[in-house]
C-alpha cells in the first residue's frame, strides 16, 4: 500500500515526464523552447474550464485542450521558423511569460486568485496518459518521420536540399510538443485541484529543459529518467533539502561538461536495430 | 501626473539599461546569452544591501555590489563559458542557466526568501519641481546610471582594452591574427558585464528599498527584452530601449493595470525579434547566428 506522500511524488513524475517530452519533441528538430510552461498553462486552464464550467468529462477535455494548444503551437511555430538557437530561446521565453501575464488578467478564470473546483484524479489516470504518450513518442522514434526530424536537426539546409519539407517538420514538432505540454497541464490541474498563473512560470519551463538535458536529449526514455531524477533524487538526498536546486544546477553544468547528451543515449541501447538505422 | 510617471519610468528604465548593457556586452562580443546575468543582478543587490546595512556610504555599496557580481562572473566565464567555446551556442546558454539556478538557490538559503527591507531613513528626501516629485533615491539611481554608462563608453570607445573588445566583436579570428588575446578579452567582457549587472542590482535595491531572491527573474529577465529591442549586436541600442521600455511599463501600470505589463514588454520583444531583429535602431551588422 503506497502512502499518500509517495503517491504524490509518482504523480509529479508523470506530469514532469510529459512536460519534458514536450521539450524533447521540439528539441529533436533542433529548436530549444524555454516557454513550454506557457503551453502547459493553456492546457491546464482550458481543461479545467471544460471540466468545471462546461461539464465535459476529463478525457475529451484533455483531448480538446491538446488540440487547441497544438494549434497555438503551430501558430507559434510558423514565426519561430525565422529564429534559431538563442533567438528562438528568447522568443519562447517571452511567449511563456506572455501566457502567464495573460492568465493573471483572465478574470473569468480567477485571475491572480487562481481557479479551483476540479475533481481529483488518480495516479492511474496520470500514468495512463504519461505512459501512453511516452510509448507514442518511442514509436514515433522508430518511424520515417523521426529520421526526417533528425535530418532537420543535424543540417536543415541539407535536409531541405534532399526534398524534405522542413517547414512542416519544424512546425509540426512545435504543435505536437505544445499538445503534450497541454496534457501535462490538464493533468497537473486535476491532480492539484487548484491552479494559479504562478504555476506556469519560467521556472516550470526550466524544469522541463533540465529533465531532458539531464535524462538524455537524444532519446525519448531520457525524459523519464530526467523526470525521475528531478523528483525522486531529493527524497534520497535529504541532507541536500535546502540545496537541491543548487545541486541540480551543478549537475546540469557537470552533465554538459562530461556527457552532453545526458544520462541515457542510443549507445546504451546499442543492440537495438534503431541505433543502426540512425 | 504624466510627468511623474515619466520620471518613475526613467528610473526603472535606467536600471533596465544597465542590465541590458550587461547582456549585450556578452551577446554582442561573444554571441552568447548569459542567462546568469539576471541572477548576478540579484546578487549585486544583496551585496550592496549588506554594505548599506553595515553603514558604508552609498558609493562604496555600489562598488561592493559591482565587485561581488564581477567575481562571480569570472567563475561563470571559467566554468560555464570557456569549456563550451566550440559547442553550439545553445550549450553555453544552458550552462549559464545552471549557474542562475545555483545563484538563486544560494541567495534564498543565505538571505531567506522573504524580502529584506531597507530602513526608511536612507535617502528618503523628496524634491518637488512643480507637479513632479523626485526622491533623492531616484536622482541617485539616474545619476549613477549616467556615470556608469559614460565610464563604459569611455572604456569601450577610447582605451586599448576597448579597442580589443570591439575587434573581437567584429571578427574573432582576425582579431587573434592581429595579436589580440581573445581569452583575455572574453574574460574582460564577462567582468564588465558582471559589474554592470551588480551595479543595477544595488540601484534597484535602493530604489525599491527592498530586495528578494526572485528579483532576477522578475526584472533581470525582462532586460533581455530591452536588449532585443535595442538590437542584440549593438551595445548602445540599450541606451534608447531601456528608458523606452521603462516608461512604457510604468505607463501601462498607471493606465492599463499592473498585471498586463509583462505581456506588453515581452510582446514587444517578440515583435521586434520577428520583424526587426537588428533592433529598433537598425544597423549594418547582419551577421550572427540568427539565421
Amino acid at each position: 500500500m503506497m502512502s499518500t506522500y509517495y503517491a504524490g511524488l509518482l504523480a509529479d513524475v508523470g506530469i514532469l515526464l510529459l512536460g519534458a517530452l514536450s521539450v524533447y519533441v521540439i528539441l529533436a528538430t533542433g529548436q530549444l523552447s524555454l516557454g513550454n510552461a506557457g503551453f502547459m498553462g493553456i492546457g491546464a486552464y482550458l481543461t479545467s474550464y471544460l471540466t468545471v464550467t462546461a461539464g465535459v468529462p476529463l478525457t475529451p477535455a484533455l483531448l480538446i485542450a491538446a488540440f487547441a494548444a497544438g494549434a497555438i503551437g503551430v501558430l507559434i511555430g510558423f514565426p519561430a521558423l525565422r529564429l534559431k538557437g538563442i533567438y528562438l530561446a528568447m522568443a519562447t521565453l517571452g511567449f511563456g511569460e506572455m501566457v502567464r501575464s495573460f492568465l493573471l488578467n483572465l478574470e473569468a478564470m480567477g485571475g491572480s486568485g487562481g481557479f479551483h473546483g476540479m475533481r481529483h484524479i488518480s495516479n492511474a489516470t496520470i500514468w495512463a496518459w504519461a505512459g501512453g504518450i511516452l510509448l507514442l513518442v518511442v514509436i514515433l522514434e522508430r518511424s520515417q518521420v523521426w529520421l526526417e526530424m533528425r535530418a532537420v536537426h543535424d543540417d536543415e539546409t541539407a535536409a531541405g536540399l534532399i526534398g524534405l519539407n522542413t517547414t512542416i517538420i519544424k512546425v509540426g514538432a512545435f504543435g505536437f510538443g505544445a499538445a503534450i505540454a497541454a496534457i501535462s497541464g490538464g493533468l497537473f490541474a486535476h491532480h492539484h485541484v487548484y491552479i494559479e498563473p504562478g504555476n506556469f512560470s519560467f521556472e516550470r519551463s526550466i524544469d522541463f529543459v533540465l529533465a531532458v538535458i539531464l535524462g538524455g536529449s537524444t532519446i525519448g526514455p531520457g525524459a523519464l529518467v530526467g523526470a525521475l531524477l528531478l523528483v525522486i533524487l531529493p527524497e534520497y538526498l535529504r541532507f541536500l533539502a535546502e540545496w537541491r536546486f543548487a545541486a541540480f544546477g551543478a549537475l546540469l553544468i557537470v552533465m554538459l561538461l562530461v556527457r552532453r547528451q545526458g544520462l541515457l543515449d542510443r549507445g546504451l541501447f546499442g543492440l537495438t536495430a534503431r541505433s543502426r538505422a540512425a | 501626473m504624466i510627468f511623474q510617471q515619466l520620471v518613475n519610468g526613467l528610473t526603472l528604465g535606467a536600471v533596465y539599461t544597465l542590465i541590458a548593457l550587461s547582456f549585450s556586452l556578452v551577446m554582442g562580443i561573444l554571441g552568447v546569452l548569459n542567462l546568469a546575468i539576471a541572477e548576478l543582478f540579484m546578487l549585486g543587490g544583496y551585496f550592496g544591501f549588506a554594505a548599506v546595512m553595515a553603514k558604508l556610504p552609498l558609493p562604496v555599496a555600489l562598488l561592493v555590489g559591482m565587485a561581488g557580481a564581477a567575481l562571480v562572473a569570472i567563475v561563470i566565464e571559467k566554468v560555464g563559458y570557456q569549456p563550451f567555446r566550440d559547442t553550439p551556442v545553445v550549450t553555453p546558454m544552458l550552462s549559464t542557466l545552471g549557474f542562475s539556478i545555483i545563484l538563486q538557490n544560494v541567495a534564498t538559503n543565505v538571505w531567506g526568501s522573504d524580502p529584506l527591507q531597507l530602513p526608511d531613513e536612507v535617502l528618503s528626501v523628496r524634491f518637488t519641481f512643480g507637479p513632479v516629485s523626485v526622491s533623492a533615491m531616484q536622482l541617485t539611481v539616474l545619476g549613477a546610471t549616467v556615470v556608469l554608462v559614460a565610464l563604459l563608453a569611455f572604456v569601450v570607445q577610447r582605451t586599448p582594452i576597448g579597442r580589443a573588445l570591439r575587434a573581437v566583436a567584429e571578427n574573432r579570428d582576425v582579431a587573434r591574427l592581429l595579436g589580440v588575446s581573445a581569452g583575455r578579452v572574453t574574460l574582460l567582457a564577462f567582468v564588465l558585464s558582471g559589474a554592470l549587472a551588480g551595479a543595477a542590482g544595488v540601484l534597484i535595491g535602493l530604489h525599491y528599498a527592498a530586495i528578494t531572491p526572485y528579483i532576477g527573474v522578475e526584472i533581470g529577465l525582462k532586460a533581455i527584452a530591452v536588449m532585443v529591442v535595442g538590437g542584440t549586436t549593438r551595445i548602445w541600442g540599450a541606451l534608447i530601449a531601456g528608458p523606452l521600455i521603462g516608461v512604457a511599463e510604468v505607463l501601462t501600470i498607471a493606465y492599463g493595470g499592473s498585471q498586463i505589463r509583462d505581456f506588453v514588454v515581452y510582446g514587444f520583444m517578440i515583435v521586434i525579434l520577428l520583424l526587426r531583429p537588428q533592433g529598433i535602431l537598425g544597423g549594418a551588422r547582419t551577421q550572427g547566428q540568427r539565421v
